[in-house]
């Protein structure tokens, strides 16, 4: 009977891992949250974290937007052309762009470079006693470290989105006239008369919930670390595995509350 | 100035503490010695408010640590990690200021550099070595720039993590006349762990042994050697047989 049950009792205690992980994750939100509100500010931690998380992701988020776009619109023309629809082109690559590849892409390239980053740097500072040394030296590690970066996070995301958004159109409007035969004015016409604000919007907020649930991960799993090389290496992993899925929940959730009403 | 009334401290079912008492008095040199893993660095990480005690009192200065304003009671402390703990990201002279710099007694950047240039030279490290990273000094000069951050504020007690580990033997005697030094010109209340008998001899005014999570001896330092314990007399002389288990 025992071992029949095995299966059971084991998917029994990873789900009650994961709902403690979670419940975990939730108060270290809320702490975070109100960190944000309560002094000390740490005023150049925070300009040094909009430097690195936002100014520094500029090139990578800006390549992949420039080559989804290129794809996006071969493949709206090549699916479009089946039932001479090709004209919708530049539409659905504008709409496409801002309402999900620009902040989804951008928030998973985000995930990549400053998640993994954040948890490696935090988590060598725990193994490393930096953390410890902090408290000694009357400095709350959450209001010194964590504040700064999911604070500048939330608010470099959707720049990089908006930045990421014009980049992605124009890379559907290079591959548009140069591979695709469409005429330039009439693109980029097509491209402004279809796109409404919201479209732009409910992106950038996107990548505000995007860029605060990067920055609070790859806060999280460093903090969290576990000593040595492979602990450091373990929350780095997680953090960017817990961060990308994250991103694909919230951006479901999301896109749930803004466009099915 | 810092009492410890049976402190317990497990970790799942490792019992670490089990009953620590230890009084350690105003202007003295406490060092306590004992095995790896016998709990001393969670003692200290205790007094810090660090780690939490599962039961037990501590008290600074006649006031208990859980129930006084964190800020305050830090205020008082200075440290010196094990392995330096000094901030990657920022140059030495910020490190050391880093203290300085911050809370409500904040000095203006110039001065708090000048502290800072000034407890480096105490330490004996040049004023250029101020702008250098951590990385790009050795492990002597790291502990020494961890020993002028823990010195910065002036603090009333001093908290010494395993300071010669890792430091060759002329490093480790450096470093142990700068600590002994640094107490007496401070009039501080220093708290020091270490495995080196050498760092004893040359810190130490009063010497406690912790072993199986209790202080198993305690006394001045002059009466170490004469002490008929045979689990200190087995530490102090490295010997493997004895009544501490060699492999643990």
């Amino acid at each position: 009977m025992t071992t029949v049950l095995a299966p059971v009792a084991h998917l029994g205690r990873m789900t009650l891992a994961m709902l403690a992980s979670l419940g975990r994750v939730a108060l270290f939100a809320m702490l975070t949250i109100s960190h944000l509100f309560r002094p000390p500010f740490y005023l150049k931690e925070f300009a040094q974290a909009l430097m690195t998380i936002g100014y520094f992701s500029l090139p990578v988020v800006g390549m992949t937007a420039l080559f989804t776009g290129g794809a996006l619109a071969l493949q709206i023309y090549a699916g479009g052309a089946r039932f001479n629809a090709e004209s919708v082109v530049p539409s659905i690559v504008a709409i496409g762009m801002t309402r999900e590849l620009g902040p989804v892409l951008g928030g998973l390239m985000v995930a990549a470079r400053v998640a993994s980053s954040i948890a490696a740097e935090i988590g060598t500072m725990k193994v490393t006693e930096q953390i410890d040394a902090l408290v000694t030296l009357s400095t709350h590690p959450m209001k010194y470290l964590t504040v700064p970066r999911v604070l500048a996070a939330t608010l470099a995301v959707p720049v990089l989105v908006g930045v990421g958004d014009i980049i992605g159109i124009m890379g559907g409007y290079l591959v548009g006239i140069t591979r695709l035969d469409f005429n330039s004015a009439t693109f980029l016409r097509n491209t402004i008369e279809f796109l409404e604000a919201w479209d732009v919007g409910s992106g950038l907020v996107k990548g505000a919930v995007f860029g605060f649930v990067v920055a609070l991960m790859g806060c999280y799993y460093g903090m969290n670390s576990e000593r040595g090389a492979q602990g450091v290496g373990r929350a780095t992993k997680s953090a960017v595995v817990a961060a990308s899925v994250m991103i694909l929940a919230t951006n479901y959730i999301l896109t749930e509350l803004f466009f099915t009403s | 100035m810092i009492t410890m009334k049976d402190i317990h401290k497990a970790f799942g079912q490792n019992r670490v503490l089990r009953g620590v008492n230890l009084v350690v008095p105003k202007g003295k040199s406490m060092v306590i010695i004992g095995g790896s893993g016998t709990g001393k660095s969670i003692l200290l990480k205790c007094i810090l408010g660090l780690v939490n005690p599962d039961s037990g009192v501590i008290t600074v200065a006649g006031e208990d640590v859980t129930h006084t304003d964190r800020d305050v009671l830090l205020s008082r402390f200075g440290m010196l990690f094990q392995g330096g703990a000094l901030f990657d990201s920022l140059p030495v002279w910020h490190n050391v200021a880093f203290r300085l710099l911050r809370g409500k007694a904040a000095l203006p950047r110039a001065e708090a550099r000048a502290v800072a240039i000034e407890k480096l030279r105490r330490v004996g490290l040049k004023p250029d070595v101020a702008d250098l990273f951590p990385a790009e000094l050795s492990g002597g000069m790291q502990k020494r720039v961890g020993l002028a951050r823990a010195i910065a504020a002036e603090p009333e007690i001093i908290f010494f993590d395993e300071p010669t580990t890792g430091l060759d033997p002329i490093m480790s005697g450096v470093i142990n006349d700068l600590i002994r030094e640094i107490v007496v010109e401070m009039g501080a209340t220093a708290m020091t762990i270490t495995h080196d008998m050498t760092s004893v001899r040359a810190i130490a005014d009063e010497v406690a042994m912790l072993h199986d999570g209790i202080i198993q001896w305690t006394g001045p330092i002059g009466d170490m050697d004469a002490s008929p314990d045979p689990y200190l007399q087995q530490f102090i002389h490295g010997r493997a047989k004895g009544p501490i288990e060699a492999v643990r």
